[in-house]
């Protein structure tokens, strides 16, 4: 197994190599890094505490102060600095659109592959729960299950996971049965396979682009739904910073300060932005017919 | 590739008649635009097209005849694939500087095209009157009632039965041979100057082929119109065509008139050509073995498959289709037997239940053990009984490399260390002609034959008894066809393996039988040895599936048969009103025919 293991290796090397010659990716790759170092290292490199109330901070009126001077990013409603909240924020926003979203890609895909390709009672069982979930409103059912838990960090990431699995499990579903209709599954069943073989070494790889692409384009739906439920008072409790409670708190403020609202957007968005190219250029990096087309 | 054009000519032989020219096509380029810039797909092309004249357009797979083809009826898919060169001149207009709208009063009307698969060419939502009126009033603004009785005459022109009822069913309520026709008869209907016909019969069987093919030439006598005949079967070239084009990598390599060319091919790649294609009667005298007796690689005895279709608002059980119907044979080692029939006879489900890919009833016992009795006895038969499909593409997995793959089998089967299946992959690639070095690459980076030889690689690397080739050379070029033929020959020599040959392709299976069985709507028809099928078929059917079989060779003549269009009867029964079985009697020497 040495040799094949080192061009296995040698193989997965050139797949970064490759990755690290498209610009798009490697623009992803660097946001990437850089929010995850703000949230490790916020304590450190963050200028202030995160729920410290600056006096300071606001205006004599107790309006909060637009970006520049020793608040780079301005000032909240509370006379936070909004720099330091942000930098917080990536922490509840990163755990929440890494751990929520990995979690619900899992169950999705363990519905969804399980069901696509064992069909029969089990299948139409799974299927039919899903379909269950999906007709039921996902805000109401996250309301419930908080309702049910103690609000926290974690808990809430549960409660998005149970509700964001149902697209991913839909669409693995159809495609993994038309992938098992595939004749090339007909020939790994005729040379003997088991179904862990075929459901591992032929059906998941087939699966990979359409899970990184939900993947990547569950990450900000996750970010702001953790804000919905925030918003709601249900979500991560103040004066836990998370970039979707800040909008929320902010938002009706937007006339009057507009960069409470448009720097943790802005965070949003490029975060989201980041996964989708990443996982764009993974996508066709990983597949063989596409190599060398760009 | 070819500097100077050493293209064979002699194109007046039948005198100057340039008058009567409809089409001419003049050093026309096309090509293709990649990363790598423009690659040319066809250049220098030229031919003339007289009236009342069918022109083959004949070569193997990439060689341009389809894109000559569209170019001609200018549906080029542009931007990526265009004309960059020559002239085509219908009449006095030259095509290649008409606009799209005026190509579309060209289109249909002065020049019809039919493809080789008349389901996707015809609209599954819309019923065939609609489509044939709608092409009728799109080029000729007729009332209503004239274009519904212009195209109730072209479906009586095409021998459609019942055209009136026709003309307000769906496509798919239509068989293959039939929906072909329907297509004719919209190309038709306008009384275009030329017909182009791409592979018009190579997706049907050949029973339903040869009445395409006797339609097509009525047709022609009657109409006068000119025929653009694109195939690859040069059995079709032989009984069709006035002339020929043979072309190779874009560029005719040879033109001369049908008779000519058969005769003496004069370019090299005609020859080779000609000598790949399969002939019936030219399969090697058969050595008279001794009947094997030792224990049979395969014992089928009475196998039935039947699938359910339910119906109705409670999906209860209504039909069931009768797949196989109490099929039994025998199969000896190193022996070739094929199963050959139309489709729909049953043949590919039987390899599937043979390794156990479709649930029978019945028997089926391969090297000693019986499918059905567990899953040890399933992994065995599927270690001892190898399956190789018709497209090699799709059946290996495209995100594999093709070492992994010939592997894969002895993974399965936990053969060997990591290093001996190595080994023994470098050696099974050297075996059916591919390089050692080639492991390391993708399925798609191999061309078809050279796929079909993974798949054969594969299928050997558990060393079987049995080899299930089903339709295995069926997607290939004839000259590809050739050289896996010969593979699979040299194979059985030196592995002592058995076949399961499945074809409907009867040139083929007189080459490389041993035994046969003709199958026909689930059950076997006939069996016996090679020479006893081909030499003294006594069923009737048999005897239609050799006769139907294009042959190549201009000289052959066949009086044409101005049939019906027959149809093969459906499978799909009631459920409590099975098939009657047919009893096979034997006629000596273990030819068997069913009464």
């Amino acid at each position: 197994m040495t040799n094949a293991s080192l061009s296995e290796g040698a193989a997965r090397r050139s797949v970064i190599a490759r990755l690290i010659r498209r610009p798009t990716a490697v623009f992803g790759f660097s946001l990437i890094v850089i929010a995850v170092a703000a949230a490790i290292l916020a304590p450190v490199i963050s200028p202030y505490a995160p729920d410290a109330q600056h006096f300071d901070g606001l205006t004599i009126e107790g309006a909060p102060l637009p970006p520049g001077g020793a608040y780079p990013l301005g000032t909240d409603l509370l006379g936070r600095d909004l720099l330091t909240r942000i930098i917080h924020g990536a922490r509840t926003s990163l755990v929440i659109g890494l751990a929520a979203n990995g979690l619900a890609l899992l169950i999705g895909t363990l519905v969804g592959v399980t069901a696509g390709y064992f069909r029969g009672w089990t299948g139409a069982v799974l299927m039919r729960f899903t379909d269950l979930m999906m007709a039921f409103p996902a805000l109401l059912l996250a309301i419930c299950l908080a309702a049910i838990f103690q609000p926290s960090l974690w808990i809430v990431a549960l409660v998005i996971a149970l509700v964001n699995w149902v697209q991913t499990s839909r669409i693995l579903y159809t495609e993994t049965t038309s992938l098992t209709e595939r004749e090339f599954i007909a020939a790994e069943r005729a040379i003997g396979a088991g179904h862990g073989r075929i459901l591992f070494r032929h059906i998941l790889p087939h699966l990979l682009p359409t899970i990184i692409v939900w993947g990547t384009l569950g990450i900000s739906t996750t970010v702001l739904l953790e804000a919905t439920l925030s918003y709601l008072g249900i979500g991560v409790q103040p004066p836990m910073p998370s970039w979707g409670n800040i909008i929320f708190e902010n938002q009706t403020y937007f006339q009057a300060a507009p960069w409470l609202v448009f720097f943790p957007g802005a965070a949003i968005v490029l975060l989201a932005l980041s996964f989708n190219l990443v996982g764009d250029a993974l996508r066709d990096e990983l597949d063989p017919t596409q190599r060398g087309r760009d | 590739m070819i500097a100077a054009r050493d293209v064979a000519e002699d194109t007046d032989s039948t005198g100057a008649e340039n008058v009567a020219t409809v089409l001419s096509v003049e050093a026309l380029g096309i090509s293709v635009r990649t990363e790598a810039g423009l690659q040319p797909l066809v250049s220098d092309m030229g031919f003339a097209l007289r009236r009342g004249e069918t022109l083959a357009i004949a070569g193997e797979s990439g060689s341009g005849k389809s894109i000559t083809a569209l170019a001609i009826m200018g549906l080029l898919p542009a931007p990526a694939v265009r004309v960059t060169g020559g002239r085509i001149r219908l009449g006095e207009t030259d095509l290649t500087t008409l606009g799209e709208r005026a190509l579309q009063t060209v289109r249909g009307n002065r020049i019809a095209m039919i493809f080789q698969e008349p389901m996707t060419s015809l609209n599954p939502v819309m019923t065939i009157g609609t489509q044939l009126i709608e092409a009728i009033e799109a080029h000729d603004p007729l009332p209503r009632v004239e274009a519904r009785t212009r195209a109730i005459a072209a479906l009586q022109a095409v021998r459609l039965s019942e055209p009136e009822r026709r003309l307000g069913q769906y496509p798919d309520e239509l068989s293959g041979g039939m929906r072909q026709r329907v297509m004719i008869a919209m190309a038709i209907a306008l009384r275009p100057d030329v017909l182009i016909a791409d592979e018009p019969t190579t997706a049907l069987d050949v029973t339903v082929q040869r009445e395409v093919l006797d339609l097509l030439r009525r047709l022609q006598r009657d109409l006068g119109t000119a025929i653009i005949l694109i195939t690859h079967d040069m059995g079709v070239v032989a009984e069709m065509a006035d002339r020929v084009l043979i072309l190779r990598d874009g560029r005719i390599v040879e033109e001369a008139p049908v008779a000519r060319l058969f005769e003496s091919p004069r370019a090299a790649y005609t020859r080779e050509l000609l000598n790949a294609v399969p002939r019936i009667g030219s399969g090697a005298v058969q050595t008279a073995r001794a009947r094997p007796t030792g224990m049979p690689v395969a014992r089928v005895q009475d196998l039935s498959v039947a699938f359910d279709l339910r119906g109705g608002i409670f999906g209860r059980v209504t039909h069931r289709v009768h797949a196989v119907e109490g099929v039994s044979f025998e199969i000896h080692p190193g022996e070739t037997f094929a199963l050959v029939g139309e489709s729909g006879s049953g043949k590919s489900t039987i390899a599937r239940a043979l390794v156990g890919l479709v649930p029978f009833s019945g028997s089926v016992e391969i090297a000693g053990q019986r499918l059905g009795a567990g899953r040890h006895a399933l992994r065995a038969v599927r270690r001892a009984a190898q399956l190789i499909f018709q497209d090699p593409k799709a059946a290996l997995d495209p995100r594999m490399r093709v070492g992994d793959l010939v592997a894969e089998p002895l993974v399965i089967h936990g053969i060997g260390t990591p290093a001996e299946r190595r080994g023994r992959v470098a050696n099974l690639f050297e075996r059916v002609g591919l390089a050692p070095a080639d492991a390391d690459r993708f399925p798609h980076e191999f061309s078809g034959g050279q796929r079909q030889r993974i798949c054969i690689a594969r299928a050997l690397a558990l060393e079987p008894r049995l080899i299930i080739a089903d339709e295995s050379v069926s997607a290939l070029d004839v000259s590809v066809q050739a050289r896996v033929l010969d593979l699979l020959r040299g194979l059985k020599d030196d592995f002592g393996v058995a076949y399961l040959f499945i074809s409907h392709d009867m040139a083929v299976v007189e080459n490389i039988a041993d035994r046969v069985a003709v199958m026909y709507l689930g059950q076997i028809v006939e069996t016996g040895s090679r020479d006893q099928i081909f030499r003294d078929p006594r069923h009737s059917y048999t005897r239609r599936l050799i006769e139907a079989v294009p042959i190549p060779d201009p000289t052959h003549v066949r009086q044409p048969v101005d049939r019906p269009p027959s149809e093969i009867p459906s499978p799909v029964r009631r459920i409590g009103d099975p098939p009657n079985r047919r009893s096979l009697i034997s006629v000596g020497h273990g030819h068997l025919v069913a009464e």
